[in-house]
């Protein structure tokens, strides 16, 4: 594949760079980036657009094996491009969980095929259940560059010290969703003034605090790579900036909507932004942006979590938790907290592209020369949200009618044109 | 009035119409009814579903009640011989019962909220709040100001206490809400356990102890409490909850001359004492007549009002 993207800015963190150029792409590869490349080549007119690495979702489910009336691995892969990625991290809730070789197996046959990279995350504990260890080094020598049981968080400590010790011997980073579910159970809200008024039973933020700690704690000692995903207290980042600053290999993430929205969002009891973590305050959302600025949070990832509207237009209490939102991943961020000057758009590109490739040891989320073109060109003219023309089936998404501005207009992955936006949404 | 769905979203003066109409309703129940046995057209050919997902005494037969003696049709939906119990969604059973030509729901359902989702859900048909898992029970509330409102002569800027489970009860969020519009004084009164997270930004007075929250107050609210709180482990046994929170007539003598009020069904001698329940300050047998006139003036208002 040949191709010049013509007169973008170009911005790339891992190279500093941010400029006004021209990306020439040979072969797959990135060859140049220069002012006024004149070389025989097509070429994409990317005049007052933003030409970035595409972007690295470490935290994503794509349902498959088992339940593809929320999404399958076409879908999501889809979604995926559509919203400017070239990698997703698929999470091992599936059904059956991803916790043997032959499940891994599967999902990478599967993306092999597909426009982007798929790293299956595998199980921690055997069928996700909390009990007994998955087969880790199985599951390491099978590729998995990450293992977690994310919504069904390991409560025995003993178990989850057993697995960072485990886990370490294979260089794997064991990525942590933290709830202790004796303080958020038979929750589906965070706890607050919005949840009282609603009726509705609160998750504390202490459910996420405490297993917070436990993290912290337990990577310090065991010297596993620990990945904390959605974070979103206040208190949390700072039990994680103390955790860094004792030398704790830990990172963590956040997600695009807890960045945005609050506990507000379910004010009429709209199940589209019942997620969990719970939308917490304005106090801490002020908090998680400040934790993006100051680098306690290490990327920012979208938790895309669809469900079918069978499920989720329902009773409140009966909605499953979850947004999906890999689609309006940049362009809700780019509107909301770089066009309102919250945060530069080189550290939303960072957060979104750089770091989480670093975190994982990934050859992506970079332009250099030489590199694969794993690429996004972002168009800032705003359009208007409309759920059932975006490609996920997850259509559980609290954006729905929002204006915004950053939607990719053209992705690159694995050397290849993989989509390319005509019509608006 | 299209729905009462709960008094967060009414303002002072739809609710002091709702009393006032409601007022007029008891009258005619003493006064009419009680020597002609004679029941108003006034609903005549409007058909109305009780729809209770939750067990309910007072609540569904008093609407049963008011619908009669507005001679509206009404039907009770029960729960257990219904399609429910294959698996029929509350979506589904809405759509369908709404088909079957009802203008109206009376909905009691165990999730907060379900009375906001039923009304995007139907069509045409109006749906009254008859108990949403914690969030509302409008009627009860509307019932309880009657009977003040009979009892005193006016119906704001008076003191109450609320005594109980206050972070499970859809009775208190509402009592909360409505009160708050009529420029109350309230105070509540809980363990820390059974109150609800930022309590305090309702503009209520908080209280631990009840001697101290009852002191000088025009009502005293008894909430039910439920046994399987202590199960869950909101405080360590009945007894210790009664030893702290019983209403006693040694208590009354902290708020001479108040009006002694519980939503019902009593947990006799355990939340309250029998003999303050019998006794003359207690106005709860009131309150249940009050139901169904207040009732009556609900369904009036939705179904009497509207253009056919």
């Amino acid at each position: 594949m040949k191709l010049l993207i013509k007169g973008g800015r170009v911005i790339d963190p891992s190279q500093r760079l941010d400029e006004l150029a021209d990306v020439l792409i040979e072969e797959g590869i990135i060859k140049a980036i220069e002012k006024d490349i004149q070389v025989d080549a097509p070429i994409y007119e990317a005049k007052g657009k933003l030409v970035l690495p595409a972007f690295v979702d470490l935290h994503c489910h794509l349902r498959e094996p088992g339940q593809e009336h929320k999404e399958d691995l076409a879908s999501g892969s889809l979604a995926g491009v559509a919203g400017g990625f070239c990698a997703l991290f698929a999470m091992p809730n599936t059904s059956p969980p991803l916790d043997s070789k032959s499940q891994i197996g599967y999902i990478l046959a599967k993306a092999a095929h597909l426009p982007l990279y798929i790293f299956p995350v595998g199980a921690l504990s055997l069928g996700m259940r909390g009990e007994e260890l998955a087969p880790i080094g199985e599951l390491a020598e099978a590729g998995v560059k990450a293992i977690s049981d994310d919504g069904m968080p390991v409560q025995n400590s003993g178990l989850l010290r057993n697995a960072l010790l485990y886990a370490r011997m294979f260089n794997l980073t064991v990525i942590l969703h933290c709830e202790d579910t004796s303080l958020s159970q038979g929750g589906v809200a965070n706890e607050g003034f919005t949840a009282t008024r609603l009726g509705l039973r609160g998750i504390p933020t202490s459910a996420e605090e405490i297993a917070v700690v436990r993290a912290v704690l337990l990577a310090l000692e065991t010297g596993c790579k620990v990945h904390i995903c959605h974070i979103s207290t206040k208190n949390s980042l700072e039990l994680v900036r103390w955790g860094k600053t004792k030398g704790a290999p830990i990172t963590c993430d956040v997600t695009p909507h807890h960045l945005v929205l609050t506990e507000e969002a379910i004010e009429n009891y709209d199940t589209r932004a019942k997620c969990n973590p719970p939308l917490r305050s304005e106090e801490d959302r002020k908090a998680l942006i400040e934790g993006l600025l100051d680098g306690t949070i290490d990327c920012i990832a979208t938790d895309h979590a669809p469900h079918s509207k069978d499920e989720w237009d329902v009773e409140f209490d009966l909605a499953p938790f979850g947004i999906a939102g890999l689609e309006t991943a940049f362009p809700l961020l780019y509107t909301t907290l770089v066009e309102n000057g919250l945060i530069p758009l080189e550290l939303l590109v960072e957060k979104m592209s750089t770091t989480p490739a670093q975190l994982m040891d990934l050859e992506l989320g970079s332009l250099k020369v030489g590199r694969e073109a794993n690429l996004v060109v972002i168009d800032t003219k705003p359009i208007r949200v409309n759920v059932e023309s975006l490609f996920s089936r997850g259509k559980n998404n609290p954006f729905q009618g929002w204006t915004l501005k950053g939607f990719p207009c053209l992705t690159i992955c694995k050397g290849e044109i993989v989509f390319e936006r005509r019509a608006e949404l | 009035m299209k729905h009462l769905l709960g008094l967060e979203s009414l303002d002072r003066e739809e609710i002091l119409s709702l009393l006032k109409k409601g007022k007029e309703y008891r009258e005619w129940l003493d006064e009419v009814y009680e020597k002609r046995r004679q029941p108003l057209p006034h609903l005549k050919g409007r058909r109305i579903c009780l729809l209770f997902y939750e067990p309910s005494t007072r609540t569904r037969h008093s609407f049963e009640i008011a619908g009669r003696l507005l001679e509206a049709d009404v039907t009770s939906f029960s729960l257990a011989v219904s399609s429910v119990q294959k698996g029929e969604s509350f979506k589904d059973t809405l759509l369908t019962l709404e088909s079957m030509g009802f203008d109206l729901f009376v909905i009691r359902h165990s999730y907060s909220g379900a009375c906001f989702y039923a009304s995007n859900i139907l069509r045409r048909a109006s749906v009254v709040n008859a108990g949403d898992g914690m969030h509302e029970h409008p009627t009860q509330t509307l019932l309880d100001l009657l009977t003040i409102y009979r009892a005193r002569n006016k119906v704001e800027g008076l003191r109450i206490a609320i005594v109980g489970d206050i972070l499970h009860s859809r009775v208190a969020r509402s009592a909360i809400f409505a009160l708050n519009k009529l420029n109350w004084n309230i105070h509540i009164c809980a363990p820390p356990t059974l109150l609800p997270k930022d309590v305090e930004k309702f503009n209520v007075k908080v209280f631990h102890r009840l001697e101290e929250a009852i002191k000088d107050v025009d009502v005293i609210y008894m909430l039910r409490i439920q046994r399987e709180r202590q199960k869950e482990q909101f405080f360590p046994s009945l007894e210790e909850y009664s030893r702290l929170y019983r209403l006693t007539s040694q208590h009354l003598s902290l708020a001479p001359g108040a009006m002694v009020m519980h939503p019902g069904p009593v947990n006799r001698g355990v939340e309250m004492e029998g003999t303050v329940v019998d006794g003359g300050e207690s106005f709860i047998l009131d309150q249940v007549r009050n139901g169904v006139a207040i009732r009556m003036a609900i369904l009036h208002s939705i179904l009497g009002e509207e253009k056919r």
